[in-house]
């Protein structure tokens, strides 16, 4: 089959219209290929030079019924020559695969949006499992709206029909074929996609011929179709990106590697033990091909054996990890309690997702900051960290290694479902570039005893098994703060409850203080936030400052403890707004702290905020003012 | 500071710790202690490479009083903690201590874990048929009647089996013995050790405050030699005080039966020869229970597998290369451009 995707000529701007960015989702069935048409979409992005942010939002169930709303799988991306925070409030075309998706995404779409419709799917049958008494693309109803219906199925089966394959397996290159129309749209390149889909099927080249043919055939379509009035292709410029090597990376790939990077810097090999949950799965999927990087991965009989491997092999003189999501580290509560007690290193990674309980599996939340801060029995602190975005991650593990190891205690990551799914592009960091963790293990036995502390950090020794004339116990019992011996003293208790909770606070003095990251240090207005929400944040206080509007942004990573200077910047503004995805836990974890006058901004819908949904709450806040 | 000087052979004393044995006066615990004591020593144990982990219950103190490394950890946990350390250092000689409630109640699901993926690690369950440390609450081994404070009418659940239970879950070693037994139980603690695999080790355990007696029907002085069968590699399955009594297969019932060397035809020829490789046998033996049978001790079942902490280990060693790791290499696989 002919090749014409690697003879691309550069784009020819006269019939473009130039826009500074754009927003496009695909939806379409679990089954239809849309998170892949939305990765393609991305790579091919990066490629254009564009800044970019994603959002894949995808049903619980594997294989939905066909044809139901809550079937639907979308992915979303934000693109353009300007900075992009969010994957973007309203976007500016639908690709709609089939009605369950109109129906579903269509709110989301911009008034005067681009939609792309597949007809061959809007049959009655189709249209009456998503709720349709008749069909929308012929009743009128979406007059304010652009659309372009297409009959993709039977084009895509034109497009292949000399490539052998079935019936079935050529409706399969629908995807390809529709990525292919959306990529002439915006002037995207075919050949990164050309080039992964010959990896993808370099033992079945039959079917990457048909995915080509199929990319190649909707491009051509879209170039040569008479398109409906005032639709045409855009372009969109370069954006002003720092110089450097890149690649696109997910939240939950950055965080496998900067965990491993972690251990590495610190010497230490990894263990990382885990139970399969959605979301948080991909990291142990990662993780696990990283055997020759020190890794070695035990997917456990449940989340309590995982957290308690991981300890078991801390206590071996590795670095132990666990991960999963909010249902899953409620089961390893009691054993993040006894590493808290026997203060041992480990790593606990939360993808948080929608709760209680089972919740909202693959929608994002942040409701577990309460869960990691305060979530155990006994006065039992630690240290807990939150990743803002995808490529945030890797140096948030990389963080979360250097205060296990050095304070000998938990860490907590939290990151979310979102995160650990969407990807951005990442200006490739220099490993050589990160400060190695010092680790030491003591082996002389004079005056040793296993919780010796060092003085300045509190941290007690770890004295690893092997070790000649080390030998101890430890265990979950209260032990003498002089001996290690199990002590039921009360005053020892007193004291080494005290020396916990010091130990942990004491982290603050080696964290870096909090900055702003946009508007000034004190003022009338701060946004605080934390986790990612951090580029809806960021663009919400960014045009505000366009407007006028004094209003700063401040982006927590440390939450527990927080950094020193906390207390102080906060008072320096008339007005703290803290946006979470959850019904106010972070603000309320400041108001407890410091005695402010916090308000909160909650959205527990499952989705990401908006930018218009902060800005409107700044702007309430000025109008607000006596 | 360490002297580089051939150690001295241990003795049991030198694997005791300071700390003072804090179980009930009479305890089945302190005969069982004294045994591993001595197995350590027997087998020339190296101190610093061994790890005693517990959950928790009376049993779970033991790691407090053997002079090795240490883990007292969560209530019925004890293998997913052994499995990591095992995992993390496949050099450890690697113990757990656990009681019925803790390895077969809350434990269940990490101990047929363990003995699924056969982890190189002696598991060592000290069944008492009872809850002590809570103040005797039946267990999920004691016999239906049992009275206890939780249930005052008698228990009206069935009771697990330790032995078929492991040996349900794939267990490649299984041996039984008697608390008091310090004879028998360092030489079935010395093959636990040897084994490679998981080596599980039922100890009749008396608990002289809340269940004492209840195993008397086999182990009291009296019924001893009647109701225990010593089971032996390759020796016949003789019980009794001259030995007279043995084992017989008969294939009408598919089941075993006690007869009398002797008595109504019956010869030695008749009685089985234990073969330890042998699963089907190991499951006849384990289910034999007083009255109408006596009691199969000894090492029930051993036929080694491949282990996961061995299985693991070769896996590194295939994938791992020699040189240090590349993290910018991995950093920059798959699709990369530059913005200059």
């Amino acid at each position: 089959m002919a090749n014409v995707a690697l003879a691309e000529p550069p784009l020819d701007l006269t019939h473009r219209e130039v826009v500074d960015s754009a927003v496009v989702r695909f939806a379409g069935d679990s089954g239809d290929g849309m998170q892949l048409t939305g990765g393609q979409f991305t790579l091919a992005t990066a490629f254009a030079g564009n800044e970019l942010a994603t959002f894949p939002d995808f049903p619980a169930e594997i294989r939905a019924p066909a044809g139901t709303t809550f079937g639907v799988s979308s992915f979303q991306i934000n693109f353009g020559s300007r900075v992009i925070k969010t994957a973007g409030d309203a976007y500016d075309m639908l690709v709609a695969m089939n009605p369950a998706a109109l129906k579903v995404e269509l709110g989301g779409l911009k008034t005067g949006g681009i939609i792309i419709a597949d007809t061959a799917s809007f049959t009655d049958r189709n249209l009456r499992k998503a709720g349709y008494a008749e069909n929308p693309l012929e009743n009128g109803n979406l007059a304010k709206y652009r659309v372009i219906p297409i009959d993709i199925s039977k084009r895509t089966l034109e497009a292949v029909k000399d490539s052998g394959l079935s019936n079935k397996e050529a409706l399969r290159c629908k995807n390809l074929w529709t990525l292919g129309f959306v990529y002439w749209m915006y002037g995207r390149k075919r050949k990164p996609t050309v080039d992964w889909l010959e990896r993808k099927f370099k033992s079945r080249p039959e079917l990457a011929a048909a995915n080509i043919a199929a990319l190649n055939a909707g491009h051509t379509v879209a170039e040569t179709m008479e398109l409906p009035t005032g639709v045409h292709g855009y372009a969109i410029g370069q954006a002003k990106i720092e110089p450097g090597l890149y690649r696109t990376v997910t939240g939950a790939d950055a965080l496998a590697w900067g965990l491993a990077a972690g251990a590495h810097l610190a010497d230490l090999p990894m263990f990382f033990a885990s139970y399969p949950i959605t979301p948080a799965s991909q990291i142990l999927h990662t993780l696990s091909r990283m055997i020759d990087y020190g890794v070695v991965t035990f997917q456990a009989e449940d989340e309590i054996a995982a957290a308690c491997a991981a300890i078991g092999a801390s206590y071996a003189g590795a670095l132990g990890v666990t991960s999963s999501s909010g249902p899953g580290i409620a089961l390893k509560t009691e054993a993040i309690g006894y590493a808290v007690a026997t203060e041992l290193p480990i790593v606990i990674v939360n993808s948080q997702r929608g709760g209680p309980s089972t919740g909202l599996p693959t929608k994002t939340e942040q409701s577990d900051l309460f869960q990691a801060v305060w979530g155990r029995n006994g006065d039992c602190p630690l240290v807990v960290l939150a990743a803002r975005s995808p490529s945030d991650c890797f140096d948030v593990a990389i963080e979360a290694v250097r205060i296990a190891v050095k304070y000998m205690t938990p860490v907590f990551i939290l990151t979310d479902g979102y995160i650990g799914n969407a990807a951005e592009p990442w200006n490739i960091p220099d490993i050589g570039g990160f400060d190695k963790i010092p680790v030491t293990f003591p082996t002389d036995p004079e005056g040793f005893h296993p919780f010796l502390r060092d003085p300045e950090t509190l941290a007690r020794a770890w004295a690893k098994p092997g070790t000649p004339g080390l030998m101890h116990r430890i265990g979950g019992l209260e032990r003498d703060y002089d001996t290690s011996h199990i002590s039921y003293d009360p005053d020892n208790h007193q004291r080494m409850t005290y020396v916990r909770r010091d130990k942990i606070l004491g982290v603050a003095k080696d964290i870096p203080e909090q900055g702003v990251e946009l508007g000034r240090e004190g003022g009338t207005v701060a946004v605080v936030g934390w986790g990612s929400t951090y580029g809806a944040i960021n663009r919400a206080v960014s045009n505000m400052l366009d407007q006028g509007l004094d209003v700063s942004h401040i982006h927590l990573r440390h939450i527990w403890p927080m950094p020193s200077n906390l207390r102080q910047l906060l008072n320096a503004y008339e007005f703290v707004l803290v946006p979470e995805m959850n019904a106010g836990q972070l603000v309320a974890l400041l108001r407890s702290e410091y005695l402010i006058v916090a308000k909160d901004l909650t959205k527990i819908s499952g989705k990401p905020f908006k930018i218009s949904e902060i800005e409107d709450a700044i702007r309430h806040l000025f109008g607000d003012r006596p | 500071m360490n002297v580089d000087t051939q150690p001295e052979k241990l003795t049991p004393k030198d694997f005791a710790t300071d700390q003072e044995v804090r179980w009930c006066p009479g305890c089945g615990d302190y005969a069982i202690l004294k045994s591993v004591q001595k197995t350590l020593a027997d087998v020339g144990a190296v101190p610093e490479n061994t790890v005693f982990v517990s959950g928790i219950g009376c049993a779970a103190r033991f790691p407090y009083y053997v002079e090795t490394y240490g883990m007292h950890t969560i209530h019925g946990r004890a293998p997913a903690f052994a499995t990591g350390l095992k995992l993390a250092n496949p050099d450890l000689d690697v113990w757990i201590v656990s009681g019925d409630g803790d390895s077969l109640s809350i434990g269940g699901n990490h101990l047929f874990h363990l003995l699924r993926r056969n982890v190189d690690v002696q598991f060592l369950l000290f069944n008492n048929e009872i809850y002590g440390l809570t103040k005797g609450q039946y267990s999920p081994t004691s016999h239906i009647g049992t009275q206890s404070p939780s249930t005052p009418w008698g228990s009206i659940d069935n009771p697990a089996s330790a032995a078929q239970f492991a040996l349900g879950a794939g267990a490649r070693f299984v041996a039984r013995s008697v608390d008091t037994d310090q004879k028998h139980m360092p030489a079935i603690l010395t093959r636990a050790y040897e084994h490679r695999g998981t080596s599980f080790v039922e100890i009749f355990q008396n608990c002289k405050v809340y269940n004492d007696g209840v195993f008397d029907a086999f182990t009291a002085r009296e019924t001893a030699a009647n109701m225990q069968v010593m089971a032996e590699h390759g020796k016949p399955l003789t019980f009794g005080a001259e030995n007279q009594k043995g084992l017989r297969f008969n294939p009408g019932t598919f089941k075993l039966e006690a007869v009398t060397i002797g008595e109504t035809g019956v010869t030695e020829a008749d009685v089985l020869v234990h073969d330890e490789t042998n699963k089907s046998l190991a499951l006849m033996l384990v289910a034999m229970e007083p009255p109408t049978m006596p009691v199969a001790l000894g090492v029930l079942y051993c036929s080694p597998a491949g282990t996961y902490d061995q299985g693991i280990a070769e896996l590194v060693s295939k994938k791992k290369s020699d040189d240090k790791p590349d993290f910018n290499k991995l950093l920059r696989s798959g699709h990369t451009w530059t913005v200059s």
